[in-house]
């Protein structure tokens, strides 16, 4: 509850420790690739310079001549968050430079122990991404199958008597209480047609 | 009295059988996904949104109402079982309530929870019956630098008091003040950060944000940290009380109300801080000291009261004065705008119908819980053995399923990753999610505000400070925001003695 957290071992921090522990020669390029390590939430204040300098092109290089209305146009209030976006970046970098560190989210099916398994997150937004393109073209129904198996093997499940068959049935059912329930229309797609 | 007469109206819509299968549903749905691990009452409420894009705006809302209620106490189920919260709002829940499962008397937790929600939500919602109209009155005369204020308050509010660093409080205000820019100038028809883009130009929608942030960002955020052994739940049979128990609990659930409502109406971050005052509260007045620790049945009953009536007060703020005070209540005020109804002081004048029978739904929903979960909950602790990965990929199925049928376009499946990722990086580096979606929500709004409280005073800045009652809330403000310092100043004092 107060303002910046001694780092509370974020999960990068354990395993950069880990890491420069066992090899014991410290190279110069090996101890600054782990001091980036340490403060990778300077990335952070990189994103939040980046949308500033965004949002206050955007502002500036608005035309408003023509359709301002009143003393407050449509610039003043981008202006602001985007100086506002500045600003924060500025005093979060000055903190985590200080020592202040985020604290990882929490949860109940959440181990922040281990090291972050990338591998899982990538396939799952591939996965994501992929029944974005496919949802047109091959119906809701199949596409949304095809995203919840996808999602569950991404996440280690390996059954695959029983897999396919749960996202099949998840899909159709969710298709059919959507669509001819609710009526939220969801588009069929090829097989709908032939039903 | 006036209240009363419309709250039996509110009855009478309620009462309909569509209406109270709705109330039924939405409680039996919150309760479940509730329950289910990782699944905090916001994200259920994101995820349940397009359920009902059919139906007309009363029957949703009352089922809403039900999905709150259920979920909320869907949480604490899963803390008293697993022992490992995820949201902040059922800790407490865990923290005499686990040790009470462990030492065999899992039922006895699981009803003086249930009781106590059933017990602070029914005093909540009269206390809500008794005040909002009220409110509404006196805010129905409030002007745009009013309106403004109080969203500077909603502002500084979640970033200060919640979390645990407000620079990242700030920082993630901000991201959501960017995404709440993006579309075309409500009042001028200007083009703001599309790119050129005609599907930005509609603006990002506010359900694909929520979703985005609440479900797709903990869903990639759970899958880089997914434990390996899930944790095994305890398990229970059919909630009872014994006499006993209840002498020793009746007190504590009815002292977490008066405890839990003041805080849900006011921007203070719903039901944290008012769960953990009612926990030291009842510790302290416990005539059990010795069990404190090693499950003591108070710590349980009192602050799941004030859970549930904190969420009661939510609802006082965000009817009367469109004010989000919890995540929750941001998702509901989303919804509200879908429907194209924007709550505040003329709500209850407009909408009459929709307000009365949600609050009477309110009480039915009560009822309703209290009545299925009781021999439910055997059942509800099975589903804390669902698989991890179908848990997991049923959330991102289902924000799939939200984020399309706002519009039926692909590319919000696109938008809705994008945010989600935005969200993986938020709880990475610990930027709390809430005043993200609040700046998305308030944001355009309070620009609104703010251009027409300046048009009005030509200009002037003492335009937004030129009644009393933003003076008041900017004092406010000013507070909140001093204080840390006023704080650090002050003499230590040990708050767990």
């Amino acid at each position: 509850m107060t303002t910046p957290t001694p780092p509370p071992t974020p999960p990068s921090a354990s395993t950069t420790t880990t890491s420069t522990s066992t090899d014991k020669t410290p190279a110069p390029a090996s101890e600054r690739r782990s001091w980036l390590r340490d403060h990778s939430e300077l990335g952070v204040c990189v994103l939040l310079l980046a949308l500033g300098v965004l949002v206050l092109t955007d502002a500036l290089t608005m035309d408003v001549d023509i359709t301002q209305r009143g003393p407050v146009g449509p610039r003043t209030v981008p202006l602001g968050v985007g100086t506002g976006l500045l600003v924060v970046a500025a005093l979060l970098a000055v903190d985590v430079l200080r020592g202040g560190r985020g604290q990882a989210g929490t949860g109940e099916d959440i181990d922040l122990s281990e090291p972050a398994d990338w591998r899982t997150v990538v396939l799952l937004a591939g996965v994501f991404l992929g029944t974005a393109v496919l949802i047109e073209p091959l119906g809701f129904p199949i596409a949304g199958a095809l995203l919840f198996w996808g999602a569950a093997f991404a996440l280690g499940s390996r059954r695959f008597d029983r897999d396919p068959l749960i996202a099949a049935v998840v899909s159709f059912v969710t298709y059919a209480v959507f669509n001819n329930l609710l009526g939220v229309p969801l588009p069929g797609g090829p097989l709908m047609g032939v039903l | 009295m006036n209240a009363l007469n419309s709250l039996m109206d509110g009855f009478g819509t309620a009462l309909t059988p569509l209406n109270l299968l709705w109330a039924a549903v939405g409680v039996l749905l919150g309760t479940a996904i509730g329950v289910l691990p990782g699944i905090g009452p916001a994200m259920a409420v994101a995820l349940l949104l397009p359920v009902t894009y059919g139906l007309e705006p009363t029957g949703a809302f009352i089922m809403f109402a039900g999905i709150y209620y259920g979920a909320m106490f869907g949480g604490s189920t899963t803390s008293i079982l697993l022992n490992t919260p995820g949201e902040s709002a059922a800790v407490v829940a865990a923290m005499e309530g686990n040790p009470m499962a462990k030492a065999g008397r899992g039922a006895q937790a699981l009803a003086a929870a249930a009781i106590g929600h059933f017990a602070g939500g029914m005093v909540g919602t009269v206390l809500l019956v008794a005040l909002a109209p009220a409110v509404a009155d006196l805010a129905v005369d409030i002007g745009a630098p009013d309106y403004f204020a109080i969203m500077v308050l909603a502002f500084i509010a979640v970033t200060s008091v919640l979390g645990s660093s407000r620079i990242r409080g700030m920082a993630s205000l901000l991201i959501g003040l960017t995404i709440g820019l993006v579309g075309l100038d409500r009042m001028t028809g200007q083009q703001r950060l599309t790119f050129g883009s005609l599907q930005l130009a509609d603006g990002v929608d506010v359900v694909i944000v929520a979703v985005g942030l609440f479900a797709i960002g903990e869903a990639l955020w759970v899958a880089a940290h997914l434990r390996r052994r899930p944790p095994d739940p305890i398990p229970v049979g059919r909630p009872w009380l014994g006499r006993a128990d209840v002498r020793r609990t009746w007190k504590s659930w009815a002292r977490g109300p008066f405890i839990g409502f003041p805080f849900g109406a006011i921007p203070a971050g719903g039901a944290e801080i008012p769960t953990f005052l009612s926990y030291v509260t009842e510790k302290r007045l416990s005539k059990h000291q010795d069990e404190w620790g090693k499950g003591a049945i108070e710590g349980v009953a009192g602050p799941e009261s004030a859970a549930s009536a904190s969420a009661a007060g939510t609802l006082v703020s965000m009817l009367t004065l469109g004010l989000p005070t919890t995540a929750v209540a941001a998702v509901m005020l989303a919804a509200f705008q879908q429907y194209g109804i924007q709550p505040g002081p003329l709500l209850f004048e407009r909408e009459p119908d929709l307000v009365w029978g949600l609050i009477a739904s309110l009480f039915v929903g009560m009822v309703l819980l209290l009545a299925l979960n009781l021999p439910l909950a055997p059942v509800w602790a099975k589903l804390l053995r669902i698989p991890r990965p179908y848990l997991y990929a049923g959330i991102m199925f289902f924000a799939a399923v939200g984020a399309y049928a706002v519009g039926g376009e692909v590319i919000d499946l696109v938008i809705l990753l994008i945010i989600g990722l935005i969200g993986f990086g938020m709880r990475r580096y610990g930027l709390p999610v809430l005043p993200a979606v609040i700046g998305v929500i308030l944001g355009p709004a309070a620009e609104q505000q703010l251009r027409r409280a300046l048009q009005i005073s030509d200009g002037s800045v003492t335009g937004l400070v030129n009644t009393p009652f933003s003076v008041i809330v900017y004092a406010v403000v000013a507070l909140l925001l001093a204080w840390p310092l006023v704080r650090g100043a002050l003499p230590r004092r040990n708050p767990r003695t």
